[in-house]
C-alpha cells in the first residue's frame, strides 16, 4: 500500500521510537523528536506505538494514496486537508485510494505526526526505520523525503474515528518552561553566569532542526580559567567529551544550543545541564521566536516527572485501547 | 589507585550519567575510561542503555524504569576503584593503515574559500600548524604527522569520526587551534586536526578542524559496499592504533579505483596494547607496532 509524494514538505522524515545502541560511535538514538504525540498518532490507528511514521517540520507534505487506509495526526497544529477537505487533528480518518491529503498552514507547535494503519515499512537499519541525515542513514536513502519518493506502507486493520480526548493532548505554547538538571560543566560558570542561564527569557533562533535548538538571550559568564590541555584556546573549552541527550552547550558562553535526538554525539564546548527526557517533547514543539526559561530541578525531582510522563502516556493508552 | 585522580560524576538529565575521569587529555585517562567501559560492558546491569567511552571521560545512557539512578552510580564508583590508574590494562585490538594525500588539491580548494574565518589568513592549514608548532615547513610537519602512530581515544561527533591522540610524549605533541568560526563545508575524509586530536571526518559537512590532507580510504559506508564493512558500517572503534602513511597523487587515484571496484581494503592487523609497555618505551613500542603492520 505505497504512498506517493507530490510535495516532500520542509524536512519531512520517517521517524520512529529510535536506534539504540550505536551512540558510541557517532550514532545518536534519532526517532520522533515529539515521542508523546507520535505514539499516540500511531495508537489512534491501531499501530504497535513504536511503528515508523513521517514526521513534518513548520509545513507538511502533499500525499497520493493508492490503497485504502486509516491515517491520524498529531503533534503540531497543522490542518490536514483530504482532497480540499479540512480533517481533524487527534483523530483517525479513512482515506481510499485516489485521495490526496494535504496541509494548512502550521498555527501552533512546530512538528506534526503522520501515522498510517500498519506504520511505514522501510527497512530496519541498526534496529530502527529512522532517518539519521547526518549519517544518511534509515529511512528513504537516509534522507528527507523528496518530491517522486514512494512510501512503502505494512499491512494494518485500523478503525477510524477513534481519538484522543481533548485533556491527554498538549498544550502547544509561544512561552514554555523547560526542566533542567544542571551540571556536566557548569562549574565553568560563574554563579553569576549560572543565575543569567536561569533568569534569562531565552529566544528560539531559526537555527533549530534535529540535531539541535540555539537560543537567545543573554551572555553567560564563564570564571577565568586556561582551557586544559588537549581542549583548544576558548577558555570555556573542554576536551572534547560525549554530549548527553538533551544537554545544553554554550560555545563561549554565548547562544545556548539543547542537543535533541540527532545530536552530534560529542565535542569540546562547555555543557552547563541537561533537559529531562520527557520535556524534549516540548523543546521539539518550539517554533523560532518562542520563549523559553529553564527550570532547575534535582534528580529526585526529574525522577517524579518522568512518573508523571509515563502515567499520561499510560493513560493516553488506555483511553485509545 | 596509584596516580589516578578520583572521577568526577555528574547526572545528565533523569537518563545519563557523565563521568570526568581528568580536564586534561592524557592516553593514561583515555585508558582509564576504556577500562572502566570495558569493564561495564562485560557486566552490564540491565537498563544501561548506551556506553560511550570518550577522550577523558565517558557516558553511560541508562533507563531510570529498569535501573535506580544511585545504584548503577555506585556500580560505577565500583569500577572505578577496581581499574585503578589502568596501568595493567591490555587491550585486544588492530593496528591500521590509513594513507592519506597530503595537501590534496581538494581540501586545499576548501580551506581557501574559508580563508576569512582563518587565524593565518596569508598561508594553508598545514603551513599555519607547521609554524606555530616549530616545524621548518609542511614537508617537516607531515613528517611528524605520520611518523608515530595514533590512537583511537574516541568516535563520534558524527557516525564513525574517529578522534586520535598521537603515541608520543607530551613535549612532541602537536597541538593546534581549531578555526575561529566553523567552515560549512569540509570534503569527506579530510585529515583533520584540533587542540591535541587529529581525526578523519567521516561524512561531508561543518567543521572546525585544520585540514591537512584527504584519504582515499571510506571510513564510514551505511551501504556497506566495501569488504572491510561487511560485519558495520563504522570502520573505527575506541581503541584502534593508526599510522598515516603520506601517499602521492598517483597512488591515491589507484585507491579511488580500487573503492570504485569495490576491492580496496584498510591495511590492519591484530595487535595487543598495554599502557604500561608503552609509557615504558614509547618509541621502541611505536616501532613494534610498525613492524606488525609490515608483517604479512
Amino acid at each position: 500500500m505505497p504512498i506517493e509524494v507530490r510535495q516532500p514538505g520542509l524536512a519531512t522524515t520517517i521517524q520512529d521510537a529510535g536506534r539504540n545502541g550505536y551512540y558510541d560511535v557517532g550514532i545518536p538514538p534519532s526517532g520522533a523528536l515529539d515521542q508523546y504525540s507520535y505514539s499516540v498518532a500511531n495508537r489512534l490507528v491501531g499501530n504497535d506505538p513504536g511503528a515508523a511514521a513521517l514526521e513534518c517540520v513548520y509545513m507538511g507534505p502533499e500525499l497520493h494514496f493508492t490503497e485504502d487506509t486509516v491515517i491520524a495526526i498529531t503533534g503540531a497544529e497543522l490542518p490536514p486537508k483530504l482532497n480540499g477537505e479540512e480533517r481533524p487533528l487527534w483523530e483517525a480518518f479513512a482515506v481510499k485510494s485516489g485521495d490526496v491529503l494535504t496541509f494548512g498552514f502550521c498555527k501552533r507547535g512546530a512538528r506534526a505526526y503522520i501515522a498510517v494503519s500498519g506504520g511505514i515499512d522501510v527497512p530496519l537499519v541498526l534496529g530502527s526505520r529512522s532517518t539519521y541525515g547526518l549519517g544518511k542513514l534509515g529511512g528513504i536513502s537516509g534522507a528527507p523525503l523528496v518530491a517522486g519518493d514512494v512510501i512503502p506502507v505494512g499491512a494494518g486493520a485500523g478503525v477510524p474515528g477513534r481519538s484522543l480526548p481533548e485533556s491527554l493532548r498538549p498544550a502547544l505554547s509561544k512561552e514554555i518552561e523547560v526542566r533542567v538538571v544542571m551540571g556536566l560543566y557548569d562549574h565553568v560558570l560563574t554563579d553569576a553566569g549560572r543565575a543569567t542561564f536561569l533568569d534569562t527569557d531565552w529566544t528560539l533562533t531559526p537555527v533549530a532542526d534535529r540535531v539541535g535548538f540555539r537560543y537567545q538571550g543573554a551572555q553567560l559568564e564563564t570564571k577565568p580559567r586556561t582551557p586544559p590541555f588537549g581542549a583548544g584556546q576558548d577558555p570555556s573549552n573542554i576536551v572534547d567529551a560525549p554530549y548527553p541527550i538533551g544537554s545544553i552547550q554554550v560555545p563561549g558562553g554565548v547562544e545556548p544550543i539543547i542537543l535533541h535526538r540527532d545530536a552530534v554525539s560529542g565535542g569540546g564546548y562547555l555543557m552547563v545541564g541537561t533537559v529531562l527526557s520527557g520535556d524534549l517533547d516540548l523543546v521539539a514543539q518550539s517554533a523560532p521566536n518562542t520563549k523559553t526559561r529553564f527550570v532547575a530541578v534535582d534528580l529526585d525531582e526529574a525522577l517524579a516527572i518522568r512518573r508523571e510522563y509515563r502515567a499520561r502516556t499510560q493513560q493516553a493508552a488506555e483511553s485509545l485501547s | 589507585m596509584s596516580g589516578a585522580t578520583p572521577a568526577r560524576y555528574s547526572w545528565g538529565g533523569d537518563e545519563h550519567i557523565f563521568v570526568e575521569l581528568a580536564e586534561e587529555m592524557s592516553l593514561q585517562a583515555n585508558f582509564r575510561a576504556m577500562a572502566i567501559t570495558t569493564s561495564l560492558r562485560e557486566n552490564r546491569p540491565e537498563g544501561v542503555v548506551e556506553i560511550c567511552p570518550a577522550n577523558a571521560s565517558y557516558q553511560v545512557r541508562y533507563d531510570p524504569d529498569v535501573i535506580e539512578p544511585r545504584t548503577l552510580l555506585a556500580h560505577l564508583r565500583e569500577i572505578e576503584e577496581k581499574v585503578g590508574d589502568a596501568a595493567d590494562f591490555s587491550l585486544s585490538t588492530r593496528v591500521v593503515e590509513i594513507p592519506v594525500l597530503y595537501q590534496d588539491p581538494w581540501t586545499t580548494e576548501t580551506l581557501l574559500r574559508f580563508r576569512d574565518r582563518h587565524q593565518d589568513p596569508d598561508a594553508t592549514d598545514i603551513e599555519y600548524a607547521a609554524r606555530i608548532n616549530g616545524y621548518a615547513g609542511a614537508e617537516e610537519f607531515i613528517a611528524a604527522h605520520s611518523g608515530a602512530p595514533w590512537f583511537v581515544s574516541m568516535v563520534g561527533f558524527v557516525a564513525g569520526l574517529p578522534f586520535m591522540y598521537q603515541m608520543v610524549p607530551r613535549e612532541r605533541q602537536i597541538v593546534v587551534p581549531k578555526y575561529l568560526r566553523p567552515r560549512t563545508d569540509t570534503p569527506k575524509q579530510t585529515v583533520g586536526y584540533g587542540g591535541c586530536f587529529s581525526c578523519i571526518y567521516s561524512v561531508r559537512g561543518a567543521g572546525g578542524y585544520q585540514m591537512f590532507g584527504i584519504t582515499p580510504a571510506p571510513i564510514y559506508d551505511p551501504a556497506q559496499e566495501l569488504p572491510d564493512f561487511a560485519d558495520f558500517m563504522v570502520f573505527f572503534r575506541p581503541g584502534d592504533i593508526v599510522r598515516f602513511k603520506p601517499i602521492d597523487r598517483d597512488a591515491y587515484d589507484d585507491h579511488v579505483k580500487e573503492v570504485e571496484a569495490g576491492t580496496f581494503r584498510i591495511r590492519s592487523r591484530p595487535v595487543d596494547f598495554g599502557l604500561r609497555e608503552y609509557l615504558d618505551d614509547p618509541d621502541g613500542f611505536t616501532a613494534g607496532l610498525m613492524e606488525v603492520l609490515r608483517a604479512d
